[in-house]
């Protein structure tokens, strides 16, 4: 409670660069919550319209159009329809865990977005207001660990079920969810090297300071979380647990109505959240390119709407890239996946962590400080990594039609081909 | 105020996770225990973070709750167990009686050593985890001692669980016939 008298003795002479007292950081906790999660869920209902328009548009349709203008209505009419449906409960399921496993899909991917940080600090009257709603000091373990948690949603499902598709999707899914992870985790620590802590805000403010995203400085990380992030997320090319083909559709098959479309949002909302750890991690974050005035400290209130916009326009990118990919490859096959996870990816996070520490300890050695300089010669290095990587692991050795490498003489006819129409239908004309 | 909150909050996550290890050693099925020691798991890193460990914390639920538990299902879930009566490990009223009487001898030696005092040389002086957690942050609050003064004892359990992993491999793999 003397929090709450300081500020009252000290209205007068507040520091906006300071420490906010109690009661106006309850407010504005309160504000931040309801504009955030808004944001959040009216932004998961529109993914689903996002995604239907766009793969419409890759694949030159048209798209849903019927409801409101251009079919803005949409998400709002198919939200209407799942809570009039009927709610099926088939016999033999294990009732309770059936009615839980949605929810605890869903709940994992909501909480991460509490801690991660959607703009610079705002100079208020009231004093700091950070912009994010908890500033945890292990704020990236903590969003891995959540994450970790995702799967007992799916894995549930799939069990709670008593259908062997279901089933089998859920053992798929704890299979990949788990081995993803640790390439994941695995792939993060060159990052944490790099901030020297594990807060979200050091992380972006090392980025600031390095005056280069951790995306060209640490690019093979990158490219391992990316690819891991699709595993998490139950996104194709991932989407193994609930494969169509295979296992009609996985582990949400005997679900109905609103249990089945909580199952989806919790699949865009683990996208969204995914998304906007991608521009934390790998994309500076909220950092203002080429301006340091949002660096230092609390900033003016049109300054923090600029950052959140630019990291609002980070995460909207992911999520078009989410759609993007998934309109364009093909799923694995599940011997693949798991190939692809522990032959592939571990391998080459742990050999990166190696090699981004040996370099830093020989940087710091060499007397150069953490500035331009030092992110640039990290740039170079990964150039020449990720030349060695496109070279020596390409397509043929990397993931591979069948369980063993591609024959030689077969690599180099698929590589022969060129991939327009004029030339695949003289092949086919064969 | 803080201190109540802190109250508030040891008593409910202690409840939930004494609760939950009540319910997961009497359920009879390995799936619904299994999950009530998920829940147990988690209250248990509640009262971590409560207690400055952060990083703990988040390990806890990262490695028990996210990882190993959910291999443990995987296994349950593929294993049909049967009757859950003939898995069981302690049969007969005996056995339970026995297994009750060790539980409350446990249970005694507890409640005797939260009584004593712990030595000096173990107690840390108010304030120091949000001393070092300002200093060194969350994780070098862990690593600093792990990595210097135990470094040894680290390297020596890491080397301990390389040999069960591979130990585990050799047990799984099929003989060459």
């Amino acid at each position: 409670m003397s929090m709450v008298t300081n500020s009252l003795l000290l209205q007068a002479v507040i520091d906006p660069q300071g420490p906010i007292a109690f009661w106006p950081w309850l407010a504005f906790t309160g504000v931040k919550l309801l504009v955030f999660f808004t944001i959040y869920m009216l932004g998961v209902a529109y993914l689903t319209l996002a995604e239907r328009k766009i793969s419409a548009w890759i694949q030159h349709r048209h798209g849903p159009n019927r409801v409101g203008p251009n079919g803005f209505f949409q998400p709002l009419a198919d939200g209407v329809k799942n809570f009039l449906k009927e709610e099926t409960l088939p016999p033999y399921v294990n009732k309770a865990m059936f009615i839980l496993a949605p929810m605890m899909a869903f709940i994992p991917a909501l909480t991460i977005w509490c801690v991660i940080p959607w703009g610079a600090s705002w100079a208020s009257p009231w004093g700091r207001v950070d912009m994010v709603l908890a500033d945890l000091p292990i704020g990236f373990l903590f969003t891995i660990a959540v994450a970790s948690l995702g799967v007992y949603g799916i894995v549930l499902a799939g069990w709670a079920s008593n259908n062997k598709y279901a089933l089998l999707g859920g053992l798929r899914s704890s299979a990949q969810m788990v081995s993803y992870e640790i390439s994941m985790g695995m792939a993060l620590i060159p990052v944490l090297l790099f901030a020297g802590n594990v807060t979200l805000r050091s992380i972006v403010d090392q980025q600031a300071q390095m005056h280069l995203w951790n995306v060209l400085t640490l690019s093979i990380a990158f490219l391992v979380y990316l690819i891991s992030a699709f595993a998490e997320t139950n996104r194709l090319p991932f989407d193994l647990p609930e494969a169509e083909s295979e296992l009609i559709t996985g582990y949400h098959t005997e679900y109905s109505a609103m249990k089945f479309s909580l199952f989806f949002i919790a699949e865009y909302a683990n996208m969204a959240t995914q998304s906007a750890m991608i521009a934390t991690l790998f994309f500076g974050g909220w950092d203002i390119p080429f301006m340091t005035a949002d660096n230092t400290g609390a900033v003016s209130f049109p300054l923090v709407l600029l950052s959140m916009a630019i990291m609002m326009a980070k995460t909207l990118f992911f999520l078009f890239f989410y759609i993007w990919i998934r309109w364009t490859l093909p799923r694995f096959r599940y011997d693949q996946l798991m190939s692809l996870g522990w032959k592939v990816l571990l391998p080459l996070a742990l050999a990166y962590i190696v090699i981004v520490a040996t370099l830093m300890l020989v940087l710091d050695a060499a007397g150069i400080d953490r500035g331009l300089v030092y992110g640039l010669i990290f740039l170079g290095v990964n150039a020449v990594l990720l030349g060695l990587f496109f070279v020596f692991l390409d397509r043929g050795k990397i993931v591979s039609p069948a369980n063993a490498p591609l024959h030689a003489e077969e690599l180099k006819r698929l590589r022969g081909i060129t991939a327009s129409r004029a030339r695949l239908s003289a092949l086919s004309g064969d | 105020m803080s201190d109540f909150f802190y109250r508030v909050h040891f008593y409910l996550f202690g409840l939930i996770a004494i609760a939950s290890a009540l319910a997961f050693v009497t359920r009879k099925s390995p799936v619904a225990a299994a999950l009530w020691l998920v829940n147990t798991m988690f209250s248990l890193a509640a009262l971590y973070v409560m207690l400055d460990a952060h990083f703990i914390g988040a390990i806890q639920v990262l490695v028990y709750a996210g990882a190993i538990m959910v291999v443990f299902l995987f296994v349950l879930m593929l294993l049909n167990l049967g009757h859950p009566n003939e898995i069981s490990d302690i049969r007969g009223t005996w056995g339970r009686v026995a297994a009750g009487f060790v539980g409350l001898a446990i249970l005694a030696q507890v409640m005797a050593l939260a009584g004593s005092v712990a030595p000096k040389a173990l107690v840390q002086p108010a304030g120091a985890a949000a001393e070092s957690l300002r200093e060194l942050n969350a994780v070098g609050t862990i690593a600093k001692p792990l990595f210097e003064e135990h470094l040894l004892a680290f390297e020596l359990t890491s080397i301990l669980l390389l040999v069960a992993i591979v130990g585990a491999v050799i047990l799984g793999k099929r003989r060459a016939s």
